[in-house]
C-alpha cells in the first residue's frame, strides 16, 4: 500500500471514527432488538464525542492536503468539523424528546444523521470539485430521508419530495457549471484551476462563459445555505419535516454550506491580495453576484416572516435572513469577514437551536406549531418564556445577547472595508426583524389564554435549554476566548 | 468530423431539455426523468472535454462517480414518490399541495 495514504489517514481520525459510528449503529440496530434504542443512541453518542474530540487535535496539525489534495487540513476545516459534530449532537439528544418521533424507530434516524454529518464534515474541507460533488450528495440524500422520516405523515413527505426536487436540480445545475470549469481548465482541483485561471491569458476572453459557469456553481452552494433566489424549498421544508430535523437543517447543512461557499470562492476564484484581504479574479466578479444575493435574501427573509403564522415557518424566514447576514461577511473579502462569519454561526448555532428545542418542548405539550398556541405561556410555563424571550432578543440583535456581537462583527467587517451603506442595509433590516421576533414574546406573555394548565418539562430538557441558553446570555463574558478561536480558525489553506 | 462543439451542443440540448422537463412535467417521476437527463447532460461534457481539451482522465472518473451518485439519488427519489402514493393515491406534484404561505 502506498505509504502517503497510510500517512494521510491520521489527519481523516474524526472521518473514521464517525464512518465506524455508522456501521456500528446499523449493526446494533439489528443486534440488539429488545434494547435498541438505547443502545443506538449510546453508539451515536460515543461516536460524536470521540469524533469532537478527534477534531480538536486537527487544529495543531500543519496545513495541507491529504489523498493527493482532494481534501484540505487546516483550521478552518478543523473550526466547520468541531461545529458541525457539537450541531449534530444537540441534535442526536433533542430528537428521542420530540413527539413527532415517538412512533418511529430511531435506530436509522442516527445513522442518517451521522451520515449527513459525515458528508458535511468532508464537505467543510473539500477542494476538489469531485469530492465536494460527492459529498454535498452525501448530505442532500440523508437529509431528504430525514424530512420524510415519518412516512405516513403527508407534511413531511411532501416536504421531502419538494427538497428532493429541488435538489437534484441544484446539484445538477451546479454539476454542469463544474464541468464548464474542468472543460476551461482541465482539472478538478480547485487551486489549481485557479493558477491556471489567473496565469493563461486566454482564459480572460472566457469572460462571459466562466460568469455562467460561476452563477451555476452559486445555485448548489445557495440551495445548502438557503439564500434567494434558491430559497423556494426553505419554508415548506422547515414546516414539514420532524421539528429535530427542522433544527439541524437550520444550523448543519446551512453552515457546511458556507463552509464550502468560502472555500471554493476563495481559493478558486479569487487571490490573495495581502495579508488580510483576496481579491476576485479581474473577469469573474462573483463579489458583486454575491453582493446582490446577500441584500435580496435578507430583505425577503424578512419581510417574507412578518405575516407567518406557524412558528416553524417564521424561523424558516428567518433563517433565510439569516444567511443573508452571513453572506455580507463573505462578500467583504477580508480576514476580518471571514472572522465575523465564524462568530456569527457560533451565535446562531446556540440561539438558533434553543429556539427550535422550545419549539419542540411546546409541541410536546399542545401539539401545534401555530403562534396562537403561545398566547398565555407565561401563566403555564415561565421558564420557557423566558428563555424563548433571550433567544428571540439574541435573534433580534439586542445587546447583550449573543446574536448582537454575530451582527456587530459582521457590519463592522463591512464598513471596515468601506461597504458601509452594505452594513446601512443590513441594519435596516434588523429593525425588521424585531417586529417578528418581538411578535413571538409579545404573545408568549400578554396575551391570555383559556388553557392555563402548568406546563412541565423532564429535567434532561431542562439540562439542555440550560446549556444553550447560558452561552446565548453569557457570550460577552467569553469574547476573548470566541474571538481567538476565530482568529485562529480563519486560517485557508490556499492549495 | 465530429469534434468538441457536437458534444457540447448536444450536453447543452440535454441540459435544456432536463431543466424544461422539471419545471413543465406534472408528474414526479417525469421530474424525476428530467433531473436525469441534467446529470447526463453534465456527464457528457465531462467525457467529451475530456477527450478534446483536457487529456486527462480526471473527467472520465467523475462521470463514475456522477453515474453512482445519481443512481442513489433515484433510488430515494422513487421510495420518497412511492411514499406518496401510499398516502395521497397519487403522484401528481400539484396534489402535493399541504404547505402553503
Amino acid at each position: 500500500m502506498n505509504p502517503q495514504i497510510l500517512w494521510d489517514l491520521k489527519k481523516l481520525y474524526p472521518e473514521l471514527i464517525l464512518t465506524a459510528a455508522i456501521l456500528c449503529v446499523v449493526v446494533g440496530d439489528l443486534a440488539f432488538p429488545k434494547i435498541r434504542k438505547q443502545v443506538t443512541f449510546l453508539i451515536a453518542t460515543l461516536g460524536l464525542l470521540s469524533a469532537f474530540a478527534a477534531s480538536i487535535f486537527l487544529f495543531a496539525e500543519p496545513q495541507g492536503s491529504t489523498f493527493f489534495g482532494v481534501l484540505a487540513v487546516d483550521p478552518m476545516a478543523a473550526f466547520f468539523k468541531c461545529f458541525l459534530i457539537l450541531t449534530s449532537f444537540l441534535i442526536l439528544l433533542a430528537a428521542p424528546k420530540s413527539q413527532e418521533f415517538s412512533r418511529s424507530h430511531m435506530g436509522e434516524f442516527y445513522a442518517l444523521l451521522l451520515a449527513a454529518t459525515l458528508g458535511m464534515m468532508l464537505l467543510a474541507s473539500s477542494i476538489d470539485m469531485l469530492m465536494l460533488y460527492i459529498s454535498l450528495e452525501m448530505v442532500s440524500i440523508a437529509s431528504y430521508i430525514m424530512v420524510g422520516y415519518l412516512k405516513n405523515d403527508r407534511q413531511s413527505n411532501e416536504a421531502s419530495l419538494k427538497y428532493l426536487l429541488f435538489g437534484t436540480i441544484a446539484t445538477g445545475t451546479m454539476l454542469y457549471g463544474f464541468t464548464i470549469i474542468y472543460g476551461l481548465t482541465g482539472t478538478t482541483k480547485v487551486a489549481v484551476f485557479r493558477n491556471i485561471l489567473t496565469a493563461s491569458p486566454a482564459a480572460g476572453q472566457n469572460t462571459l462563459i466562466l460568469l455562467v459557469a460561476t452563477v451555476f456553481v452559486l445555485a448548489g452552494f445557495g440551495f445548502k445555505t438557503a439564500a434567494v433566489p434558491f430559497h423556494f424549498w426553505c419554508p415548506d421544508v422547515y414546516t414539514g419535516a420532524p421539528t429535530p430535523v427542522t433544527a439541524f437543517l437550520s444550523v448543519g447543512p446551512k453552515a457546511a454550506g458556507f463552509a464550502i461557499l468560502i472555500r471554493f470562492f476563495f481559493t478558486g476564484f479569487s487571490n490573495v491580495a495581502g495579508v488580510d484581504h483576496w481579491t476576485t479574479l479581474s473577469f469573474v466578479s462573483w463579489q458583486h453576484l454575491v453582493v446582490v444575493i446577500s441584500i435580496i435574501t435578507m430583505t425577503l427573509g424578512n419581510i417574507a416572516a412578518l405575516r407567518q403564522d406557524n412558528i416553524k415557518r417564521m424561523l424558516a424566514y428567518s433563517s433565510i435572513a439569516h444567511a443573508g447576514y452571513i453572506l455580507m461577511g463573505i462578500v467583504v473579502l477580508t480576514v476580518q469577514g471571514l472572522q465575523s462569519v465564524l462568530v456569527y454561526l457560533i451565535t446562531y448555532l446556540f440561539m438558533n437551536l434553543g429556539a427550535f428545542l422550545i419549539v419542540i418542548e411546546i409541541y410536546n405539550r399542545t401539539g401545534s406549531f401555530d403562534l396562537k398556541d403561545y398566547r398565555g405561556l407565561y401563566r403555564r410555563s415561565p421558564f420557557l418564556t423566558i428563555a424563548m424571550s433571550v433567544f428571540m432578543l439574541s435573534l433580534m440583535g439586542i445587546p447583550p445577547f449573543a446574536g448582537f456581537f454575530g451582527k456587530l462583527y459582521v457590519f463592522g467587517a463591512a464598513v471596515n472595508r468601506d461597504l458601509a451603506w452594505f452594513a446601512v442595509v443590513g441594519a435596516l433590516n434588523s429593525v425588521v426583524a424585531v417586529y417578528y421576533y418581538a411578535r413571538v414574546i409579545k404573545t408568549m406573555i400578554i396575551e391570555a389564554n383559556e388553557d392555563t394548565s402548568r406546563i412541565c418539562i423532564p429535567w434532561s430538557s431542562h439540562l439542555m435549554i440550560w446549556f444553550l441558553l447560558l452561552p446565548t446570555v453569557g457570550m460577552m463574558l467569553f469574547w476573548g476566548l470566541i474571538q481567538q478561536l476565530a482568529v485562529t480558525s480563519t486560517k485557508l489553506f490556499p492549495g | 468530423m465530429i469534434g468538441l462543439s457536437h458534444f457540447l451542443i448536444v450536453s447543452a440540448a440535454l441540459f435544456s431539455l432536463g431543466i424544461m422537463a422539471v419545471f413543465a412535467r406534472k408528474n414526479a417521476v417525469n421530474v424525476l426523468m428530467g433531473v436525469e437527463l441534467i446529470l447526463n447532460s453534465a456527464n457528457l461534457n465531462l467525457v467529451a472535454f475530456s477527450r478534446f481539451s483536457a487529456h486527462n482522465l480526471d473527467g472520465q472518473i467523475f462521470v463514475i462517480f456522477i453515474i453512482v451518485v445519481a443512481a442513489a439519488e433515484a433510488a430515494v427519489g422513487l421510495a420518497i414518490i412511492l411514499s406518496m402514493y401510499r398516502i395521497i393515491k397519487s403522484v401528481n406534484l400539484d396534489r402535493a399541495d399541504t404547505l402553503k404561505g
